[in-house]
């Protein structure tokens, strides 16, 4: 009996707990765009399809502007797709070729080979911070590393620009900076997104990998050399 | 005490000194006292063998609890990636400094093999060679009118393929060997396929620095840097392996530790003389040019 008095008695404090009101919370309920064309009623064939285009669009063009100016969201970690790093990995492959092709296969890379080094590069990375320990998802990761190759796509489509000038010394140095100011962009903002979900005594080793990816694509692109 | 605890509340265990205090005889282990035993017999000579002694138990119970996950599964190869910053680089730091008397896989390696550090040194590896050697063949050849710069990507398949092949096929050729030795003749020392495959990682670390000093088109730099690097990295491998071989017939050991050295110099040579060969096409043209003068001769 006593046992049982001291038992409801615990229980006595547990009515007035409450969640006071000036804790805020927040929370996004909207659902990832893909699933939507799953079920539960709403479906997406009845839309007009600029509509469904528009919204696919509008969340790559977000996630655009999250590279451009890097902050920690987890609104961009959880909604990932793979359409933006698709897109801009043809676009480096496209602006890559055309260089000087010579008789010999020892040229510039081919447009399969850059695909592969990007994809493969990227996976390979993956799979490392998920060997590390590190809690970010596959497909998060992949679409971490895909979208931060914007900066390195801008700085080509720049080089091209500035080659189309002359390919002299002053051209080497201008493309130099912007090669070397794009890569610096693309790791840290790649960094800022993937380094949190690692343990804290192995984010050099989680880094480090990221550094060398986009410094291969960063020579890749600096050493481009047009056909003469 | 308990009986007389509401069950409800949350119980605090005791600090363990309070709980010795009631019991002094209890047995306690104390994970920093292993440490400190395997310590104290640490200098060289007999008792280094008592010590690998000790470690090789100790190595074969650990690696029998952690073989429980079959190969294809993710989590047999999260197990090899169990390293912290700070340990990749004091074994990066251990496999380019030999030290008499202490092996490099006993020291930093034992009961921990990594992969990490041997894949990501030879990525890193394989695209410095592929870069140093376009940035040096371009340094070359500079001044001459008729070069014409391209960027040699097909170079990197031909690096990775050499470099991976090394740091692979050859640990797995040396673990067969010792594999088949130790049926033959009893070693105090064996290791595991990871645990080389991790010495021939790490020892290729020394070889980054070396390859960029390269880009400098000065030969007696570079032979002097390749000599170097030689002789540090297979310093270390040597001293790695020598205990694992000496208690086998004289020859049997001399040959073994020949062919880590001459397999060292092919690669290092080879990478020399295939990436940063300093002539110029220059001077190829002349040659080529002086054979077509030859051959023409006789119909003249």
């Amino acid at each position: 009996m006593a046992e049982a008095d001291g038992s409801s008695r615990a229980f006595l404090g547990l009515s007035d707990v409450s969640i006071s009101e000036d804790i805020p919370v927040e929370g996004d309920i909207s659902m990832p765009p893909t699933s939507s064309l799953q079920d539960d009623g709403f479906s997406t064939l009845d839309e007009p399809v600029k509509d469904t285009v528009l919204r696919d669009l509008k969340a790559v063009g977000n996630k655009f502007v999250h590279v451009l100016y890097p902050k920690k969201s987890k609104a961009l970690l959880r909604d990932w797709d793979l359409w933006g790093p698709l897109l801009l990995c043809v676009t480096l492959a496209l602006l890559l070729q055309g260089g000087s092709v010579d008789s010999k296969d020892d040229g510039g890379p081919q447009f399969a080979e850059v695909f592969v080094i990007i994809w493969f590069g990227s996976l390979i990375i993956t799979l490392n911070s998920k060997l590390l320990g590190g809690t970010i998802s596959f497909f998060q990761s992949l679409c971490v590393l895909g979208y931060c190759i914007m900066p390195l796509t801008v700085a080509m489509v720049v080089c091209r620009i500035v080659l189309l000038g002359g390919s002299g010394t002053v051209s080497f140095v201008v493309r130099l900076v912007v090669v070397c100011a794009s890569f610096g962009w693309s790791t840290f903002a790649s960094t800022a997104f993937l380094a949190d979900s690692q343990p804290q005594n192995r984010k050099a080793l989680v880094v480090y990998p990221v550094f060398l990816f986009y410094f291969v694509i960063g020579w890749m692109i600096l050493t481009f050399a047009p056909a003469q | 005490m308990a009986n007389t605890k509401d069950p409800f509340e949350f119980q605090e265990f005791e600090e363990a000194e309070s709980l010795l205090e009631e019991t002094r005889d209890a047995t306690t282990i104390n994970i920093d006292d292993v440490n400190e035993f395997r310590n104290q017999r640490r200098p060289g000579g007999d008792e280094v063998e008592e010590d690998l002694l000790a470690n090789d138990d100790k190595a074969e119970l650990l690696s029998g609890q952690r073989k429980n996950a079959p190969f294809w599964t993710f989590d047999y190869y999260q197990k090899f990636f169990d390293v912290d910053t700070c340990q990749v680089r004091s074994r990066i730091i251990g496999s380019v400094l030999p030290w008499r008397g202490k092996n490099f896989i006993e020291l930093y390696v034992r009961r921990n093999p990594d992969l990490y550090g041997p894949f990501w040194i030879c990525a890193t590896l394989v695209f410095a060679i592929a870069i140093c050697g376009n940035l040096s063949k371009f340094l070359v050849n500079l001044g001459s009118p008729n070069y014409k710069y391209t960027a040699e990507f097909g170079k990197v398949t031909i690096a990775a393929t050499a470099i991976y092949s090394y740091a692979w096929l050859v640990p797995l050729a040396l673990w067969g060997f010792l594999l088949w030795r130790n049926s033959k003749v009893m070693n105090l020392v064996t290791y595991s396929f990871m645990e080389i495959v991790c010495a021939y990682g790490y020892s290729l670390s020394i070889y980054i620095p070396a390859v960029v000093l390269w880009i400098i088109p000065s030969e007696g730099l570079r032979w002097f840097s390749v000599v170097l690097a030689l002789c540090l990295s297979g310093s270390v491998l040597l001293l790695t392996f020598w205990p694992a071989i000496k208690d086998d017939h004289i020859r049997v050991s001399i040959a073994f530790m020949s062919t880590i050295v001459v397999l060292n110099v092919l690669l290092a040579v080879g990478f020399k003389a295939y990436f940063f060969s300093s002539e110029s096409p220059h001077q190829q043209t002349n040659n080529s040019s002086v054979v077509t003068l030859v051959q023409s001769k006789p119909h003249s």
